[in-house]
């Protein structure tokens, strides 16, 4: 039945548009994200990603094809929403491919839908380790926890003896938990203590207060990029953990782009552990900066959400590309497992062919101020195309 | 508080009465693409319907009806994704069982207090359950969520599909039969002595009901049919989230309740089509407007329209009826 | 061993500050509550727009801090005059449902204007510098913003108490909440006194908000978060009083922050059992005098 309505628009578009040689074609697109409740600040990123390279790349698709890029507020991690609205899109809208979602919930919610109806979903953000197992139709190209902190975990072994974990209590924290715990432990370090924070907690500062006590040499920390982050950082730097000795790394999230002038010199000296930062330096990047600067206003800096949104819309613009606007499910899946992109904002890319995930490049970060501003300075590539160790340690027999 | 039907008044099922169900098998062969909306409405009607029954009839204010939402989503949703039970009856069985059982055991504690402090337990009741909901993550997945409920077809024929066309008739099944539970419960004695504990708890008293027990059979009836619908939603959903607990589930279902009508039978239905009607379409084009739009329509419901569009309704027919 | 006691003191010194802010926000909930018999669910409502205040009164006009925390109070109050003569006054015989209702949509109307006008993230707060920095006490460090908290908390109770117990405007209070009607019938004009208890109470939440920003950051779902705590305080304190919210406040800021460091995972679930015991025990709350 959908087939047969797909056929029947595309006539009807034909007729309208008046006997011409190449019939105009409409690639519908279901984007969703956040744009109320708590994550509307996240799900701004990728809309504001999404919607720039649709701008500026308006000229990449062939003639007479074009994109319908229909958007949907999931208005949280709200799973049921998520697989309703999703199921709309695929039901009434007719879309042809699904992209977005910031929450591993609301991903992990439509799996069976995609599988189902054969809709592509290709994950802007969404970075739940196991998500991608439960549809052949799913593929991601934001970043898994695991590949950003299992090589911070084993730089940290080389420098730190005694480490103390605090994150956030949901499935990525747990996930950072259990990366960095295995990297640390594998080169040798010692976890001396870890804590799993409540995720609506407002003050960080009876948290610190046990870390400070409990003399580690190093401070592992995973919260969700936001307001978190920032409350974190303070009370990092309320409680003078940095003079007692205890330095501050993490993942990327901690330090986030968009978050990080908010959150003052008490971010100084941070190390992260990050595939993207807005201050890279290489030419991709700098575009990229200076259109979204230019689009959104000078103040703004892009974080690691709003490149995730970008070069989703570079993957599906190539496949849209390569069959013509005419998407077969099994051919789009063919030719995601191929993709590869050097000239991603954040270096290269490439999509692993076994497992649908992201391959890149992962940086050692560290927070200097640079022209005044605060910014996650690349010091060094610690991975290179990393695919996530998760899926390589737990490998399907 | 608002005219209600009751012992006493004609427990014949009018003519009026049937156009719900009529309306609701006419969407079903009209509009194939909301489906998935409808079921989701019906599901809430059914909710709201447990909510009018403890609220509407029988006066207490509760914020934390979600509970036995919740509960009943994760019994049928652990029950199916851990246990392998996958019978969608029994699923929604044991749901209103263990509902019921829990609105027992917190009844007991709530009913008898009142004003602030009963108001104050229900919040944290059911503040209570959504913390072991996120801390209990081997059962109930956490933060992620429960996923991996799989129901099997009904009566081993009608699968659950993509195009949610099992999942609305089956709950406007489950629906049917629980509308008709609850009409039976308000056109009895039992339904007449929860009317007048609404009104004057002290006569009652006076003339010997036993108010705490009534109260605390319906307030357990009222649990289990939230627990009906709250397995309702996991089944036509195939995925429990945390959302089904805490303080919003309760504030929207009132906010459904109250714009429908409490206190009405039929207030739990204009309430949640209108209500998700209008998310559907308005909360799409202006998300932070709808938020502000829906508390402005509630300051004025409660200040000027204390029924309801059902009590609005009321008002209409009555001026017509002065003016024939 | 040698831990716990300085771990003991710096628990009781963040529980305190925490519990007091607590306090500052929900004092003047009871005794709206008390006094008027007005479940006002949207009180935290109040103590987010004073937050809002503080905060664009120092970016946007360039107040310096004390000034902003002023001002904070003042718009505070003077909005809620206009929402009460308007809109509460209207609902004061109504029933508990009708202004739960009422009072939840005000909430969702203050959190979407805050969406709308402020943006979803959390409002930075610009200290002073003469409030930065850390101050040493018993051997450990302690910010020095929170001590500040304390002092300033302190200040503005003793303040309350002073006015409630020894001023005929407290007298009056005093009265109308322990037997509404007589206080009429003696000449009381309970109707402006209400108005002017609303609007201090309202100021203070306001003026609590504001004080409070740094340890309870302020951003559009601020009423929502906070409702459950704010209401805990009041109903396990008792409602109509003063001394039994503040006895409520310290207890689970104190207990909140302790759970934290010893339980941190069970950090919130310990409260809200705390509270239904607590409320099982106690209907009226610990020192209520009337439900």
């Amino acid at each position: 039945m959908r087939s047969r309505r797909f056929v029947t628009t595309l006539f009807l578009a034909a007729a309208l548009l008046g006997a011409g040689p190449l019939a105009a074609q409409t690639v519908k697109v279901g984007f969703l994200t956040t744009y109320s409740g708590p994550g509307a600040a996240q799900g701004d990123q990728l809309d504001k990603g999404a919607k720039l390279y649709m701008k500026v790349n308006a000229g990449k698709l062939p003639r007479g094809v074009k994109i319908d890029l229909i958007a949907r507020d999931d208005t949280g991690a709200n799973p049921d929403v998520a697989k309703r609205i999703a199921q709309e899109l695929i039901v009434r809208d007719k879309v042809q491919l699904l992209t977005g979602f910031v929450w591993t919930p609301n991903a992990a919610a439509i799996a069976p839908l995609t599988a189902e109806a054969k809709v592509p979903y290709i994950s802007m953000n969404a970075a739940g380790v196991n998500i991608l197992n439960l549809s052949p139709y799913m593929a991601r190209v934001s970043f898994t926890l695991w590949q950003s902190v299992y090589p911070l975990g084993q730089w940290a072994a080389k420098r730190f003896k005694r480490a103390y974990i605090t994150v956030s209590d949901f499935a990525p924290g747990h996930e950072a938990q259990e990366a960095f715990t295995k990297g640390f432990t594998d080169g040798g370090g010692e976890i001396i203590d870890a804590v799993r924070i409540p995720l609506a907690n407002p003050d960080f500062v009876p948290y610190m207060q046990r870390v400070k006590d409990s003399k580690p040499d190093v401070l592992f920390a995973f919260n969700p990029a936001g307001k978190q982050a920032t409350a974190m950082m303070k009370a990092y730097s309320d409680l003078d953990l940095h003079k007692a000795g205890i330095k501050y790394i993490g993942p990327g999230d901690i330090t986030t782009d968009e978050e990080l002038q908010g959150m003052g010199d008490a971010a100084l000296g941070v190390t992260t552990v990050h595939h993207y930062s807005a201050f890279a330096d290489r030419p991709a990047n700098k575009a990229f900066v200076a259109a979204y600067k230019k689009e959104y206003g000078e103040k703004l800096n892009p974080g690691f959400m709003a490149v995730g949104a970008w070069d989703a819309m570079d993957l599906i613009f190539h496949v849209i590309r390569a069959q013509k606007g005419k998407l077969d499910p099994d051919k789009t899946m063919e030719l995601i497992k191929q993709y590869k992109n050097p000239n991603s904002p954040r270096g290269p890319i490439a999509i692993d062919p076994d497992t649908r995930d992201i391959v890149q490049n992962e940086y050692l970060r560290e927070v200097r101020k640079v022209g005044g501003q605060l910014a996650n300075v690349e010091i060094e590539t610690l991975a290179t195309q990393i695919k996530d160790p998760w899926k390589e340690f737990n490998k399907k027999k | 508080m608002t005219s209600f039907i009751g012992y006493g008044a004609d427990p014949r099922i009018r003519f009026t009465e049937c156009l719900p169900w009529l309306a609701a098998i006419a969407v079903f062969f009209l509009l194939p693409d909301y489906l998935s909306l409808g079921a989701r409405i019906l599901t809430y009607i059914l909710f709201a319907l447990s909510l009018d029954l403890i609220l509407g009839y029988a006066g207490i204010v509760t914020l934390g009806h979600s509970a036995f939402f919740g509960f009943g989503a994760y019994v049928a949703g652990i029950l199916s994704a851990k246990l392998g039970v996958t019978d969608p009856l029994l699923l929604l069985a044991a749901a209103a069982a263990m509902a019921g059982a829990l609105g027992v055991a917190t009844g007991a504690v709530i009913l008898r207090t009142h004003g602030l402090t009963q108001l104050m337990l229900t919040l944290a009741i059911a503040a209570v359950c959504l913390e072991i909901a996120h801390k209990a993550t081997p059962i109930t997945g956490g933060a992620d969520g429960l996923s991996g409920v799989t129901i099997a077809p009904i009566f081993g024929a009608f699968k659950f599909d993509l195009f949610g066309r099992t999942a609305y008739l089956w709950c406007l099944t489950i629906l049917f039969a629980s509308w008709w539970l609850t009409r039976r419960i308000i056109y009895s004695p039992f339904g007449a002595t929860l009317a007048g504990i609404r009104e004057n708890r002290v006569r009652m008293h006076a003339i010997g009901v036993p108010v705490y027990r009534r109260l605390l059979t319906a307030y357990a009836i009222s649990a289990m049919i939230a627990g009906v619908a709250g397995a309702l939603l996991a089944e036509t959903n195939q995925f429990v989230g945390l959302n089904v607990l805490g303080f919003e589930p309760s504030g929207e279902l009132m906010v459904m309740l109250i714009l429908g009508g409490v206190g009405r039978l039929y207030g739990a239905f204009v309430g949640p089509l209108v209500y998700l009607i209008a998310q559907d379409f308005l909360a799409k084009q202006f998300p932070e407007y709808w938020y502000f739009g829906i508390g402005l329509m509630l300051v004025l419901v409660v200040l000027f329209a204390r029924g309801g569009i059902l009590g609005l309704a009321d008002a209409l027919v009555a001026r017509w009826r002065k003016l024939k | 061993m040698e831990v716990f006691l300085p771990s003991l003191v710096s628990i009781a010194f963040h529980g305190v500050a925490y519990g007091m802010i607590l306090y500052v926000i929900s004092v003047g909930l009871s005794v709206t509550m008390g006094l008027m018999g007005f479940v006002n669910l949207a009180h935290g409502a109040f103590a987010m727009a004073g937050g809002y205040v503080l905060t664009s009164a120092i970016t946007r006009l360039g107040l310096s801090f004390p000034p902003a925390l002023v001002l904070a109070f003042i718009v505070v109050a003077a909005v809620s005059v206009l929402l009460e003569r308007w809109l509460y006054s209207r609902l004061y015989d109504a029933g508990e449902l009708e202004q739960v209702l009422f009072t939840i949509g005000l909430i969702f109307m203050a959190v979407a204007a805050a969406q709308v006008v402020f943006g979803m993230l959390q409002q930075p707060v610009l200290l002073p510098d003469y409030l930065k920095g850390r101050v040493s006490l018993l051997g450990r460090d302690f910010p020095l913003y929170r001590l500040f908290i304390i002092v300033a908390s302190s200040v503005i109770i003793a303040a309350l108490w002073f006015g409630v117990e020894r001023t005929l405007w407290g007298a009056m209070v005093r009265a109308a909440v322990d037997n509404r009607a007589m206080a009429q019938s003696i000449g009381i004009n309970t109707r402006r006194l209400f108005t002017i208890t609303f609007a201090l109470g309202s100021g203070l939440a306001g003026l609590g908000g504001a004080l409070g920003a740094e340890i309870i950051a302020i951003q559009p779902t601020y009423p929502f978060e906070h409702l459950v705590y704010f209401l805990i305080v009041v109903s396990v304190g008792g409602l109509g009083s003063l001394r039994g919210p503040f006895a409520a406040a310290l207890l689970i800021g104190v207990s909140d922050t302790a759970c934290k460091y010893w339980l941190p995972e069970f950090g919130a679930f310990f409260i809200y059992v705390a509270t239904i015991v607590l409320l099982l025990w106690r209907p009226a709350g610990l020192f209520g005098r009337r439900l």
